[in-house]
This record gives C-alpha cells, structure tokens and sequence, in this order.
C-alpha cells in the first residue's frame, strides 16, 4: 500500500538512478548527456509532484475552491529546467568541441589518443 | 545612501557588466570593464565585512519582500570573510592577467572570456551573499557553467575533456544539492535559511532530513572535491588558463566549503550534525586520506600545474579536517586555513602563470635552472611552498598551529602526528621544485628566458606577501575567524 502511495517519488528515484547509470555506463560522450539530463528531470518530478495536493486547484482564488496545490515548486522547477537546458547546451558546444579536435566522442578512443605521445 | 544596498550590489554589478563586455567586443575595453568591476567589488566587500564585524548580522530585503517570503541577503561574519577573499582573489588576479591571457587565449575570444570571468565572479559572490536555499543552487550553476567555459579555453585539447568532465561532475553535485533542499523544503516548508534553521530541528529525526543531510554533504564534498570525490579537479586545473587556475583554485572550492559550514551548522545545527549523525567520524577519515593520499600522489607529478592540483586536494582535507574536530579552535582553524590557502595557491599558480608565459608548460623538466632566469618568480615559488609546508612565519602555519591546538585540545595527540608528518609530504613535492629549478643545469629553453613582466609579477608578489604578511600578524585573520567560528558553533546566523 505504501508503496503505491508513494507512487511519484519512487518514479522519480527509478528516473534518478537510471539517468545516473548511464552517465556513469556509458563512454560515448553524447549518451553521458543524455544520461544526465534525465537524472536532474527525475528532480524535477520530485519537485513538482510534491507541490500537488490531491484535489487541490491552481492557486486562484475562487468561492467554492478552498484546497489550492503549491505553485512555489513549480517556479522554482521552472528555474532549474533553465539551468538544465543550458548546462545540456554547454556540454554539447563542448562535444563538438572535442570532436573536431579528437576525431570521436568515444571515452576510451580519446583516453587512448591522450597517453600517444 | 549607496551602502545600505552593498549586499545586492555583490552580484548585479558583476552580472551586469559581463554582457557589457560581449556588447563592447574589444579585447583591452573587456579587460578594464572587468578590472574596474573586480576592484570596486573588493571595495563592497570590505565594506560589508567591517559593517557585519560591528553590527553582527546585516539583512538585506530584496525588492522589499519580506523574508521569509521575499529573497533575503544575509551577511555576518562569515560570508563576509568569504566575500572579501573572492573579491581579493579576484581584483589580484584581475591586474594580472592582461599579459597572461594575451599569451594562452585567443585575442579574438577576449571579450568572451572576461564576460565569462564576469559571470563566474558573480556566482561565486551570489553563493555567498545569499540567504535563501535556491538561491545557492541558482548561483553555484551560474559560477559552475562560467567556470567550465573558462577551462575549456585552455590551449591544450585536454582542456576539452577536462572541462567535460568537471561539467558531468559538477551537474551531479549541483542536483544532488537540489535534491538536498528540496527534500529540507518539503517538510518544512521554507528555503530562507535562518527560517530553515529554526524549523529543522523539529522534524530533524524524520528520514527525508537525514536524506537531505545525506545529499547535500555528498553534492557538496563533489563541488569542494573531497578526497574521493575529487576526480575532476587535477585535470581542470592542470589544463585550464593560468588565470583561470589561480582564480578557481583559491576561490571556488572555498565558496564550497563555506556552504558545507552554512548546512551544517545553520541549518541543521551544530548538535545535530556532530554529536547526533556523526558527521565529523566521516569527515575525519577522508580528510586524513585527502592529505596523504593526495600528497604521496602531488610528489610524483611533473606537470607543476598538476602537482599544486593534488596539493590543493590535500589542502581541502586540512580544511576538513577541521570540521571533524567538532569544536571551535577545529573550525576556527578551518576558516584561517580557508583564506591562507586561498591566499598562497592563488601566488603559487599565479607565479606558475608568469612561468608559463615563458616556457609554455611548466614542468619539472622545462623549469630547469629556472631560478638564475626568472629569480623573482621562483623565489616567489618557494616561500609559497614555505606556506604550504606550514613554515612558522607563513600563513600555512598559522592554520596548522589552530588544528594542533584543536586537536590536542580533544585530546588527540596521534592527530597532531599526523598532521605533521603529512606536511612533510609537501617539503618533500615542493623539495622537487627547488632542486629543479636551482641546482640542476639549466634547459636550453630556460638560459634564454627572462623575468616576467612587472604587470604579472606585482600581482602575484602582492599575494605572495599577504602570504607573509598574515604569517606574522595574524590578529585580523585569526580575530575574525574566531568570532566566525563562535557565531557558527552558537547556532543561529
């Protein structure tokens, strides 16, 4: 029962621990920032779905609505889905970056290319 | 009039000149927008840090919002020490890095760059000032991207993946540290941090705050690179600008310790996080493998750069270390040491720079004989490395005297031991140098070379006598971090 109750937060722990698998699993540079943005979205669920009350409306107020849902987590999601999109286009720019001057995004083919000389 | 908004001014100033630096899009305009910034910044903080000493807590609304409702900016003794070493740091490194960035970045990218130092400035200074939890994620990620984009114009193409790979690290940190404050701020309701402080400790025993305990001291110890969380650091800093080095070097990871101080002994509580979690067991053994581990490594780097990155590592569990002596002479030694060892890597990277200028990649081998050609510099490098070893007067034994106090005031007398065979550790690394750089003969790229210029040179010989300087007075260091030390032991901001 409890854990069907806590249903969100253990969608959002699976999310946190798959998306911090991939970083850590994976040596092609690109899937790494995959595997990250879906670790810091986990967050965001677990942000977000906290803020809901069951039978909560949108913080407006309306005669016949007295359960109003938190919007202060959505704000603050809000600002770090900002923060998520530019970290995720910084490590592309960078990518691309390493591509042009390695020739591949493999980890172990640059780890390789780095010990040569 | 103008001074009652010093706390916002920390952050807008610097947030708002980097775009003018982008719009100017001229190498030497960017440079003066930014020094000009730099030092004024150090003015600001000067200022508050005197204002905080006198008046104890300075609370600033912004917008007018009442906290805990509104943003609050909150300055007392203890972030106003850390605002004034960022700013210092900063203006130093400011005056000197004309030469030094002419040399390793790309003229056409200049402007970008000081934009970038700008943004980076500002983040670190916003970690600071603030009193709000989200706050400190949303400037630690401004601080933290700034940072990746300034490793990344390093000259090597490892300075790529170094930067990659500080980027993959740091996002973690940083979300772990979300994830810290979000859970504080499901069961209490509130981010301003004096509020948190007075509302944890009712609900400290449910497992969310121990979990958010948990997240923040791991999501912070990654962005402080707590021994075996400091994978990304050698590498950034060995790859990165001079500049960029010295600044990150003496400033970023500094701002991280701050903020592990801030959760533990604001927001959750000296007693809480000492006596009943056991935090300082933890902290105890990974820094004494931070100074040992990381030193034994520092003695077999060539790359000086690389070496003075191990070292810092190590640095870090000096400061660490002490936290986990859970008592007021153990943190009033790790703040002491949080500014000297911000003062002394700053000199030894920035005296690297001015190396580096002339032969390119300062390594064991390229410095050969150095000290006939550039005697300044690298005499320079060894009473940075006096401060390092902790010899009496310098700074780096001011801070290690507070941590034997500390720990034979626990009555730890094995610690004291370690802690001074540790240090040998470090004449042994910077032993290297010395021999290198005098005695042996002399590469044929170093007999060539000459003394850096004095634009470099001043700035770094300024830090390396603040190096001195505070090894032999030490009543403003060690008179403001006592009382910043007291304040934390004693609970509320």
């Amino acid at each position: 029962m409890n854990v069907v109750f806590h249903f969100n937060y253990w969608v959002a722990m699976v999310l946190l621990t798959i998306g911090l698998y991939i970083v850590i699993a994976r040596g092609n540079l690109v899937k790494k920032l995959v595997g990250l943005s879906i670790f810091q979205t986990s967050v965001y669920l677990l942000y977000i779905s906290a803020g809901k009350i069951i039978g909560g409306t949108p913080p407006i107020i309306a005669e016949g609505f007295t359960i109003y849902s938190n919007p202060l987590p959505h704000v603050l999601i809000l600002t770090a889905i900002v923060v998520g999109v530019a970290t995720l286009a910084l490590g592309l720019a960078l990518v691309v970056r390493i591509q042009e001057a390695y020739g591949t995004i493999e980890e172990d083919e640059i780890q390789r290319q780095d010990e040569e000389p | 009039m103008i001074a009652i908004h010093f706390p916002a001014l920390q952050v807008v100033v610097p947030l708002l000149a980097a775009p003018l630096c982008v719009i100017v899009r001229n190498a030497r305009a960017a440079w003066l927008i930014a020094l000009a910034v730099s030092w004024a910044m150090l003015y600001v903080a000067t200022g508050l840090l005197a204002e905080a000493l006198s008046a104890g807590v300075i609370s600033y609304r912004l917008g007018s919002w009442a906290p805990p409702w509104g943003i609050e900016y909150r300055v007392d003794p203890v972030n106003g020490l850390l605002l004034v070493l960022v700013s210092f740091v900063g203006a130093v490194v400011m005056t000197f890095s004309r030469a030094s960035v002419d040399h390793e970045v790309p003229r056409s990218q200049h402007h970008l760059f000081y934009a970038a130092y700008l943004l980076c400035l500002s983040g670190l200074l916003g970690i600071a000032v603030t009193g709000d939890a989200f706050n400190i994620f949303v400037f630690l990620e401004i601080s933290s991207l700034a940072t990746y984009i300034l490793i990344a114009m390093g000259r090597d193409r490892r300075a790529l993946t170094a930067s990659y790979q500080y980027l993959i690290m740091g996002t973690i940190g940083a979300t772990f540290i979300v994830i810290g404050i979000g859970l504080l701020y499901l069961m209490t309701g509130t981010l301003n941090l004096a509020d948190l402080a007075q509302r944890v400790p009712q609900v400290e025993h449910t497992r969310p705050v121990l979990a958010a305990l948990a997240f923040l001291t791991v999501g912070i110890s990654l962005k402080l690179a707590l021994f075996p969380l400091h994978l990304w650091l050698p590498n950034a800093y060995a790859y990165a600008p001079s500049m960029v080095t010295a600044f990150v070097a003496a400033t970023a990871t500094k701002v991280a310790v701050y903020l592990l101080l801030r959760f533990f002994f604001t927001v959750f509580g000296a007693s809480f996080v000492l006596e009943q979690v056991q935090v300082p067991a933890i902290l105890l053994v990974l820094s004494l493998a931070a100074m040992f581990v990381a030193s034994t490594v520092a003695i077999y780097q060539d790359d000086l750069k690389r070496m003075l990155a191990y070292s810092s590592v190590a640095q870090i569990g000096y400061i660490t270390l002490g936290v986990s002596t859970a008592s007021a002479t153990g943190l009033t030694a790790t703040l002491v040491h949080l500014l000297n060892h911000g003062v002394t890597k700053g000199a030894l990277f920035l005296l690297l720079g001015c190396m580096a200028l002339r032969v390119d990649r300062v390594t064991i081998a390229s410095i050969r004989g150095i000290g006939r050609t550039m005697p300044l510099t690298t005499f320079g490098v060894v009473l940075g490395g006096f401060s390092l070893i902790g010899v009496p007067t310098t700074v780096g034994f001011v801070s290690k005297w507070y941590l034997v106090l500390a720990a034979l005031e626990r009555g730890w007398w094995w610690l004291a031991v370690l802690i001074l065979l540790s240090s040998l550790l470090a004449v042994v690394y910077m032993w290297r140098v010395v021999e290198a750089a005098y005695f042996k003969e002399p590469a044929p790229r170093a007999r060539k070379v000459t003394e850096a210029p004095l634009s470099m040179l001043l700035p770094a010989w300024a830090l390396v006598a603040a190096c001195i300087y505070f090894g032999l007075d030490t009543r403003l260091t060690v008179g403001v971090a006592t009382q910043a030390a007291q304040l934390l032991m004693g609970g509320t901001p």
